[in-house]
């Protein structure tokens, strides 16, 4: 048990900004009183806020393991050492499993989603995640390349689609669809690395298209009712001039829930008639569309200077990086489910585009009206370290540091956006609160988090008040999981296993005669051995559907 | 101690209800096709599997010849004993070295290979895989220049070009021609064999060749030479006619090849131990995953090492999620280091750096070059493993363990990265190498008591 006193309470979800209160914990959650006796944390001069929640990372399965393998230079210069209690393991844009637990937890961070998970790979992702201490975990399964699927939809089987996407979901332990670039893979694999590039072209050899592809997914995730929607990476990522494919994805929702994942890589414009094809700024066109559809939400996946991995199911994109950067490449093809790209990856701010990216992040941020709808992401390690963090807070927060850094950046890029016309607004405290743990929270459904109410999960981060707010953010002081002690005095005092977050949707047990002919015939491992076995999950919470929560179950 | 393993009766272990069973869908662990295709007919009384429905020449070995032995659960310096006392042996051995190595690994279960990367991190010892001695050259090749892979399901579908290159799966891997690649039909090439085209190229003719269209014969360690060539004509440079003469591979014959590459819709090469354990081995692995890289400017490519062990691959994925690394983990300072020539056994044992050794699930006294066998015979070894091995025979400890895949269920990595979870069929008196991996570990938690680094218990413990 433990009373933690002084402290000021940034709570964004309850109301609470800032007010010295007492936040008592016991067993586990925050209770609304504790004995005299319970331990108590002096948190004077010191904010106390729910623990982080990154809704969108990638940090285990496949292809990060890829990544890791990829890279030892990346390691070498950033080791971490084990101590009494916890193992060791290395840093880097793609750090070791432990490391990766480890190091969120150290920015006060207390639960990460992975994003992007072909359900071939569902089983590995769930090992790995066994090895990422301390935070609660989970992870999305990619679902929007799916052949199976795509067979069931052309021949417009709707029914059998909604429970063939349940019966994914439930069978290899995820948290909700995700959709990578819609169509794309087929032809990547099949004609000769070619993309799909407009939302109403045929996915050749189905009869279908992309925009059918999304429609399906987002009706059958909102009619399922899981507690977050699909989660979408729309195609044209990165490409000048994506964002009117952005925009017309997220009309497809209809006003169902959809969230879009990265959006920053995905709000370029480009200049008709320019032969260089540079992107430019449409950052504001889709902050108004996201400001004013209350049905979307987004991250922003904000671009960092510095070294980045760029590991995406986006397989053109990953081939198209790879052009750009001259080094090493992988690619990843996983049968009937997904391609995989993998690239070392630097952005520099002298680069005209990378500071447009840079850049388009930042107004994304400061333009949007409801922080609860545009979240803090890096898409780890894609746009940069979850260890930048505390600087993009910082960006956030601190206009002059804002200046300064946007001094440095390739001047030509700034013009193109609205951070040369003076955005000045700066986040308050609770506003990030809402960005890196509040929102995110509720984007996913989990109640008991990013929250300090009576019954939350007590998934605490105090950290000390400083001017310097990169510096506040780096070293919390204290990191409470589970009303677990796991950080004090900025040092590790115990490991701990957190849990493994995920669904379990109802569907039509039928949906099985329907699926296993397909695997028989085209799968390379038997249907039997598909399915992955409680077994796999360790500590874990089933986070039920609408339907469910009604049941009660 | 902590460890409660208690042994049965070995006579006992054959319950006679049902005289036989099926299990279907089981997993073959032989070789790294990992095929999961398997129905084991299972006979309780003789404590047999008896039938192995789909499996090949080698599974059916596998599966058939695998029966309870007679083996004592454990020997200390050639004295049978409990699993119990040789843990505790184990681990005051492991407790006490300056500078121990665990090894093997690749016949076993990630959960037995994720326990041994925990011993070596509480000890600050070295870890290390059959990968070094395989195809290490390819992981390493892999962070030099990446790779285009894909999933053998992906092959089977669609890969109208397939070229294998320093192998021969015919007598290693029988059923990755007839359930992966060769005659197995798929999504877009439903007439199996008829759709593709199948190049062997190799330093001998062997019975891969039956199955090929064309065969290429290269000179022994002109490997590298012959790729190099490939990558100057896939982009249009030429090549000097006199590679004949180096190679013994005619320049028309690579121009053809060459052109077949461009031309195919979905093309593969898959490489065996004949490219990385000739002359050149990283740089040859690298020349191939360059060149089929290269070929995805013209159409869609993929390049797969094959491999041997079992779970080979599932070790090489364990040891990268835990250390960032593959193989040849040195965590003496406590953190990994990744050094392959440095922290690879063969180097280690044949620099007689090392002062204990754990040896799981391999036979590093049946293939190590002789200076290396010379110091494993110097130090105290525990090795744990199913059967008898040239190294468990002059092991101090040796611990007999369950067989994975047969008696041990698990989880294991086909050599396209998929994993699958197994099916045992047979029980087995003796424990898992999870199992007694756990035990050891925990013990030898206790032994350092939460210090890292032990004191040494004698002087000259060292070698």
């Amino acid at each position: 048990m433990l009373r933690i006193v002084n402290g000021r309470v940034v709570d964004p979800a309850n109301g609470v900004d800032g007010e010295v209160r007492d936040v008592c914990v016991a067993s586990g959650r925050i209770v609304a009183d504790v004995p005299p006796q319970a331990r108590r944390i002096d948190a004077s001069g010191m904010v106390v806020m729910p623990g982080g929640v990154d809704m969108h990372c990638h940090i285990a399965g496949a292809k990060v393991n890829l990544a890791r393998k990829l890279q030892p230079e990346d390691h070498r210069h950033d080791v971490h050492p084990r101590t009494a209690f916890t193992r060791s393991g290395v840093g880097g844009t793609v750090p070791s499993t432990f490391t990766t637990g480890y190091r969120y937890a150290m920015l006060g961070y207390t639960t990460a989603m992975e994003a992007a998970v072909p359900p071939l790979s569902a089983r590995h992702t769930l090992e790995e995640l066994h090895d990422t201490p301390v935070i609660d975990k989970g992870f999305y399964v990619l679902l929007g390349n799916n052949v199976m699927l795509f067979k069931l939809l052309e021949k417009g089987r709707l029914e059998e689609f909604g429970h063939a996407v349940a019966w994914l979901l439930s069978s290899s332990k995820a948290y909700t669809a995700k959709l990578v670039n819609p169509g794309g893979d087929e032809a990547w694999k099949g004609r000769r690395n070619a993309n799909v590039t407009r939302l109403d072209e045929k996915i050749e050899p189905f009869e279908l298209t992309p925009r059918q592809v999304i429609g399906a997914l987002i009706r059958a995730v909102d009619d399922l009712g899981l507690p977050h929607p699909a989660h979408i990476h729309c195609n044209n990522l990165g490409h000048s001039g994506n964002f009117e494919t952005t925009l017309e994805t997220m009309r497809i929702a209809e006003g169902r829930r959809a969230h879009l994942t990265h959006i920053q890589f995905h709000s370029y414009g480009h200049v008709a008639g320019k032969s260089n094809d540079n992107p430019t700024s449409k950052a504001r066109e889709i902050s108004e569309f996201v400001n004013t559809h209350p049905n979307i939400s987004a991250d922003v996946g904000q671009v960092m200077f510095g070294n980045a991995t760029a590991m995406t199911a986006d397989a053109p994109l990953g081939y198209m990086l790879s052009r750009l950067s001259g080094g090493k490449w992988v690619n990843a093809d996983t049968e009937h489910e997904s391609g995989c790209g993998i690239v070392p990856f630097a952005y520099q701010d002298r680069v005209y585009t990378h500071a447009l990216q840079w850049a388009i992040g930042l107004e994304l941020f400061l333009m949007s009206k409801d922080p609860w709808r545009m979240v803090l992401s890096t898409d780890h390690p894609n746009g940069g370290s979850f260890m930048s963090y505390p600087k993009l807070i910082r960006l956030l927060m601190d206009r002059e540091f804002r200046r300064q850094e946007m001094s440095k950046v390739n001047p030509r890029a700034l013009r193109q956006t609205a951070l040369a016309d003076g955005l000045d607004r700066e986040y308050t405290l609770g506003e990030i609160a809402i960005v890196t743990r509040a929102g995110p929270a509720r984007l996913l459904g989990l109640k008991n988090k990013g929250h300090l109410g009576v019954g939350a999960d007590a998934d605490i981060t105090i950290y000390e008040e400083h001017e310097d707010k990169e510096q506040m953010f780096s070293t919390p002081r204290y990191v409470i999981k589970d009303g677990q002690l796991i950080i004090e005095d900025h040092e590790f005092r115990a490991d701990y296993e957190g849990r493994v977050l995920h669904v379990a949707p109802d569907y039509d047990p039928a949906i099985v005669d329907v699926i296993r002919p397909f695997f028989e015939e085209y799968y390379s491992i038997r249907f039997n051995n598909y399915a992955v076995d409680d077994s796999y999950l360790g500590r874990h919470e089933q986070v039920p559907t609408a339907a469910q929560r009604a049941k009660g179950s | 101690m902590s460890a409660n393993i208690t042994n049965p009766p070995l006579k006992t272990a054959a319950p006679a209800a049902a005289r036989t069973r099926v299990v279907r869908d089981a997993t073959c662990t032989f070789c790294g096709c990992v095929c999961d295709d398997m129905h084991l007919t299972v006979d309780d009384e003789t404590h047999k599997i008896v039938k192995a429905e789909n499996a090949c020449v080698l599974g059916r070995a596998w599966f058939k010849e695998h029966g309870i032995e007679d083996r004592p659960f454990a020997l200390i310096d050639g004295r049978e004993a409990g699993t119990e006392e040789a843990i505790e042996a184990a681990a005051q051995i492991l407790a006490e070295a300056r500078f121990p190595i665990i090894y093997g690994l690749s016949d076993t279960t990630c959960e037995a290979q994720r326990e041994a990367v925990a011993i070596a991190d509480m000890i600050g010892g070295n870890i290390d895989t059959t990968t070094s001695v395989c195809h290490g050259p390819s992981g390493m090749a892999f962070q030099g220049v990446g790779e285009s892979t894909a999933t053998l399901g992906e092959i089977r579908n669609r890969a109208d070009l397939l070229v294998f290159w320093g192998g021969n799966p015919a007598e290693s891997h029988p059923r990755l021609f007839t359930r992966y690649a060769v005659t197995a039909k798929g999504m877009y090439v439903p007439n199996g064999k008829k759709d593709r085209t199948v190049v062997l190229v190799d330093v001998r003719r062997t019975p891969s060749a039956a199955v090929a269209d064309i065969f290429i014969q290269v000179k022994p360690r002109r490997d590298f030479e012959v790729l190099w060539a490939l990558r100057a004509l896939v982009k249009g440079a030429d090549v000097d006619p006199d590679i004949e003469q180096v190679t013994g591979v005619a320049l028309a014959t690579l121009q053809d090849l060459a052109a077949r590459m461009k031309a195919c819709r979905f093309g593969a090469l898959m490489f065996g131990m004949g490219l990385t354990m000739t002359r050149g081995r990283h740089f040859n692995s690298g020349a191939l995953l360059a060149l089929a890289s290269d070929l995805n400017r013209y159409t869609h490519f993929i390049a797969k090492p094959v491999r041997g062990h079992g779970n080979v691959t599932g070790a090489d994925n364990v040891m990268s999620w835990q250390t960032g690394f593959p193989f040849g983990v040195n965590l003496s300072r406590g953190y990994p280091r990744f050094n392959p020539g440095e922290f690879t056994t063969v180097d280690l044992l044949a620099r007689g750096d090392v002062d204990a050794a754990m040896i799981i699930a391999a036979d590093p006294g049946a293939n190590f070059p002789q200076s290396a066998i010379d110091h494993l015979r110097r130090i105290p070894v525990v090795v744990l493993d199913p059967k008898l091995s040239h190294t468990s025979r002059h092991a101090k400890v040796a611990i007999t363990t369950a067989t994975y895949g047969i008696s041990v269920g698990g989880t294991v990595y086909r050599m396209d990265d998929v994993p699958l979870t197994l099916r045992p069929a047979l029980p087995s008196p003796y424990p898992s190498d999870e199992t007694v991996l756990k035990a050891i570990r925990q013990r030898v938690k206790e032994l350092l008591g939460g210090g890292r680094v032990p004191a040494p218990a004698h002087a000259g413990v060292a070698a």
